[in-house]
C-alpha cells in the first residue's frame, strides 16, 4: 500500500509549488491512473515516489517503508519506468537486461532465464542480441519495460509508458502490466491517453496545479458528472479547455 | 562483488562498441609520443650534427677576434658567415634570416692587449720587479670594449644563454692567455719558453647512477615516455567524464538511481575498466619505446629490470586520472563542460608536472604548485625509476599522494552525488 501525506514539490527558482499538499491512499494490487494536462505534477510526484526528487515536505511510506530508513529495501521493492528511454543505445536488449537485472541482485540462469522471458512475452527474442539503437519507439519502450519488471517489483511507478508507440506495442506494454498486476504488484502510472487510462485503471485521479480534483473509479466519474460520455468529457470538465504551454 | 563484476563488463561493452573512441585512446598517445620524441631528438641532433649559420662582424682584425673565430669555428656548431656591415647584419638577424650576429668592436685586440699590459706592469711594480732603465709610464685612459650580439626575437631563451656562455668562456679565456703571455714577456722570458701552463688545472666529469655496475645514461626515450605516457594516462578524464555525462543525459543514471545500488560500485567498475585502459595504454607505449624507437632511428627505452615498478608507478598514476575523471563527470551536467574542462586541466597539470618545463627552472610559486599536481607526483615516480635506479621504497611517498588523490576524488564524488540526489 501505498500512503502518502501532505506531499509537496517546490522546485528552486519556481514561484509555485508542483505537488502541493497532496494526500493519498493506494491499495495493494491496485492499477491507479495519475492523470492531468501537461505540468500538472504528475512526473514530479512519481519521481518523488521513486526517489528521484526529494519532496519539499510531507510524508509518503510505501508498504510501511519510507526512504530515509530502508533505502535498498525499498528500492528493491519498486519498479520504475521513466517516460525517457533509460537504455544503452550502443547496447543490446539482452545486455541492457542482463546489467540492469544484475543491479538488482539477479545472476546467472535465473537472470538469463527471466531476460529470455520477457523477451519472449514482449515479441522481442529475435532481436535479442541487436543494438537498441536500431530498434523503434515501441521496442525501445518495451525494453525499457522489461528492465523495471526483471526483478518482480511489488510497486511499479510508469511515467507515460505508451507515449509514441503503436497500437501493437501499446496492446503488448499494457497486457503484461495486467499481467504484472495480477501476479500482485500495485501500478501506478501517468498518461495522457485518457481512453487507455478508462480501460486499464481501476482508479484515478486528475491531478492539476499539483493538487488532486477528483480521484475514484473511472466509470463511477463519468457516470456522476453529467454529459459526460468517457474519462476526457470528465477531464476537461474539471481541468478546463484552456492550453497549458510552460516555459 | 557481482554487481561490480557487471558494471565493469557494461563499461567494457560500451568501450568495445565505441571503436573510434577506443582508437583514439590507444592510437593519439602513440602518435604523439613518437611525434614528441622524434622532434626533441632531432633537436638534439641539430646541436650536435647540425651547424647553425650565424654572422660576424669583425671590426677588430685582430688576435682576440681570430681567437673568437676559432672558439666557434671548433665548437661545430656553428657555421661562421663574414659579413662587413653591422646594419646589414643586425637587419637579417632582426629579419630572422639568421639566428644571430656577433659584432666585434674595432681594436679590441689592440685595447685587450694594452690594458693587461698596463695591469701587469702595475703588480710587477708593486713588487720591485719593474725594469730600472724604463720610466714608468702614465696610465692611459683604455675605454672598455662591447661585443654586440644580435638574436633572431624568435630564438629561444635557452639558446641565447648558451651562445652567452660560451662567448663569455671563449673571452675570459683569451684575457686568461694574454695576461701569462704578458707576464712572461714582462719577466724577461723568450716567447718560446713556457714558465706559465695555460692548460685548465681543474676539470669537471659526470658521474650518473649505476645499475648492475652499468651507467645509467638517460637518453630522449628515457625521458618522453614516461612523461608522456603520463600525459595519455590522464587524458583518460575526457572519456571517462564523457561516459559518466552521457549516463546522465541518455537517461540511464536516472534508472540506476534508482536500482539498490551503491553509486560507490557504478564508479567501482567504472574505476577498473579505465585503470586497465591505462595500463594498456601505457604497455603500448613501451612496445613502441622498445621495439619501434630503434626502427626509426630514435633511442631504444631501456625498461630491462624495471618494468614492475613501472607498472606499479602507471597503476597509481591510471587511479589518479580516474579519479579525476569520476569526480568531473560526477560534477559536470553536460559534455559541454566535462570535455573542453577536461582537456585544458589535463594540459595545465602537465605544465604544472612538469612534462614539458622541468619544475626546478620554473619560478618559485609555480615550484610550489606543481607539488599538488598529480603528474609531477607520476612523473617524479617515473624518473625515479627510470632514471635514478630507485627501488619500490624510493618511489612509495609519490604513489601514495597517487593513492590518496584517487581516495579523496572518489570519495568527493560519492559525497557530491550523495548530496545532490538525496531525498
Amino acid at each position: 500500500m501505498i500512503e502518502i501525506q501532505q506531499l509537496s514539490k517546490k522546485y528552486k527558482g519556481s514561484e509555485n509549488f508542483s505537488v502541493k499538499s497532496l494526500s493519498l491512499k493506494v491499495e495493494d494490487d491496485e492499477i491507479f491512473g495519475l492523470l492531468g494536462p501537461n505540468g500538472a505534477g504528475k512526473t514530479t510526484l512519481i519521481s518523488m515516489l521513486s526517489s528521484l526528487l526529494k519532496p519539499t515536505s510531507g510524508t509518503f511510506t510505501i508498504n510501511g517503508l519510507n526512504f530515509q530508513d530502508n533505502k535498498n529495501e525499498l528500492k528493491q521493492l519498486i519498479g520504475i519506468v521513466p517516460q525517457e528511454y533509460a537504455l544503452y543505445p550502443t547496447m543490446t536488449a539482452y545486455e541492457n537486461l542482463f546489467y540492469f537485472g544484475s543491479m538488482y541482485g539477479l545472476h546467472g540462469n535465473t537472470l538469463k532465464n527471466l531476460i529470455e522471458e520477457h523477451l519472449e512475452t514482449m515479441g522481442l527474442i529475435r532481436f535479442s542480441h541487436k543494438k537498441v539503437q536500431t530498434f523503434s519507439g515501441g521496442m525501445k519502450r518495451r525494453v525499457n519495460l522489461i528492465a523495471s519488471i526483471l526483478h518482480k517489483p511489488k510497486v511499479l511507478f510508469l511515467d507515460e509508458p505508451t507515449v509514441g508507440v503503436d497500437v501493437q506495442s501499446k496492446n503488448v506494454i499494457l497486457d503484461r502490466l495486467r499481467l504484472l498486476n495480477k501476479e500482485g504488484a500495485t501500478i501506478i502510472y501517468t498518461s495522457h491517453h485518457l481512453n487507455e487510462a478508462e480501460n486499464f485503471c481501476s482508479r484515478v485521479a486528475i491531478i492539476d496545479q499539483g493538487t488532486i480534483i477528483i480521484k475514484g473509479i473511472p466509470t463511477d466519474l463519468i457516470l456522476a458528472q453529467e454529459n459526460a460520455h468517457s474519462l476526457e468529457d470528465v477531464f476537461l470538465k474539471f481541468t478546463g479547455k484552456a492550453l497549458r504551454d510552460h516555459a | 562483488m557481482r554487481k561490480l563484476l557487471a558494471s565493469a563488463y557494461k563499461e567494457v561493452v560500451l568501450l568495445s562498441r565505441d571503436i573510434g573512441g577506443i582508437s583514439i585512446l590507444f592510437i593519439m598517445p602513440l602518435v604523439l609520443v613518437v611525434t614528441i620524441t622524434l622532434i626533441q631528438d632531432s633537436s638534439f641532433k641539430t646541436i650536435n650534427n647540425t651547424k647553425i649559420p650565424i654572422l660576424i662582424v669583425d671590426n677588430d682584425k685582430g688576435s682576440v677576434s681570430e681567437s673568437i673565430f676559432e672558439g666557434l669555428s671548433s665548437s661545430n656548431s656553428f657555421e661562421i658567415i663574414r659579413i662587413p656591415s653591422e646594419e646589414e647584419a643586425k637587419a637579417a638577424v632582426f629579419k630572422g634570416d639568421y639566428q644571430l650576429a656577433i659584432v666585434i668592436p674595432t681594436t679590441l685586440s689592440e685595447a685587450l692587449q694594452k690594458k693587461i699590459d698596463q695591469n701587469v706592469e702595475g703588480i710587477l711594480a708593486e713588487f720591485g720587479l719593474e725594469e730600472e732603465e724604463e720610466s714608468t709610464p702614465s696610465k692611459e685612459n683604455i675605454t672598455q670594449k662591447e661585443i654586440r650580439l644580435y638574436f633572431d626575437p624568435a630564438a629561444q631563451i635557452t639558446f641565447k644563454s648558451s651562445v652567452k656562455n660560451g662567448i663569455d668562456k671563449m673571452i675570459s679565456q683569451i684575457e686568461t692567455q694574454s695576461i701569462y703571455r704578458a707576464f712572461q714577456e714582462q719577466m724577461g722570458e723568450e716567447e718560446g719558453t713556457a714558465i706559465f701552463e695555460t692548460k685548465s688545472f681543474i676539470s669537471f666529469k659526470e658521474i650518473v647512477p649505476t645499475n648492475n655496475n652499468v651507467d645509467v645514461i638517460p637518453n630522449s626515450a628515457q625521458h618522453n615516455v614516461p612523461a608522456w605516457a603520463l600525459f595519455a594516462i590522464f587524458f583518460i578524464i575526457v572519456p571517462l567524464s564523457i561516459n559518466i555525462v552521457k549516463e546522465k543525459s541518455q537517461g540511464t543514471f536516472v534508472r540506476l538511481r534508482t536500482n539498490p545500488v551503491n553509486y560507490a560500485i557504478v564508479l567501482g567498475g567504472k574505476t577498473l575498466v579505465y585503470v586497465s585502459v591505462c595500463l594498456v595504454q601505457f604497455t603500448l607505449m613501451l612496445l613502441v619505446g622498445v621495439y619501434l624507437f630503434p626502427s626509426i632511428g630514435l633511442p631504444e627505452l631501456d625498461v630491462s629490470g624495471r618494468l614492475i615498478l613501472l607498472y606499479v608507478v602507471a597503476l597509481f598514476a591510471g587511479l589518479a586520472a580516474v579519479g579525476l575523471g569520476l569526480l568531473l563527470g560526477t560534477i559536470a551536467k553536460t559534455q559541454e563542460q566535462s570535455a573542453p574542462f577536461g582537456a585544458t586541466f589535463v594540459v595545465i597539470l602537465a605544465a604544472l608536472g612538469g612534462v614539458w618545463v622541468p619544475v626546478f627552472i620554473m619560478p618559485k610559486f609555480m615550484q610550489l604548485l606543481s607539488n599538488l599536481s598529480p603528474m609531477n607526483w607520476g612523473l617524479n615516480g617515473f624518473y625515479d625509476v627510470f632514471l635514478r635506479n630507485a627501488n619500490f621504497m624510493d618511489v612509495l611517498p609519490e604513489i601514495s599522494l597517487l593513492l590518496l588523490f584517487f581516495i579523496l576524488t572518489t570519495f568527493i564524488s560519492i559525497v557530491y552525488n550523495e548530496r545532490k540526489n538525496a531525498v
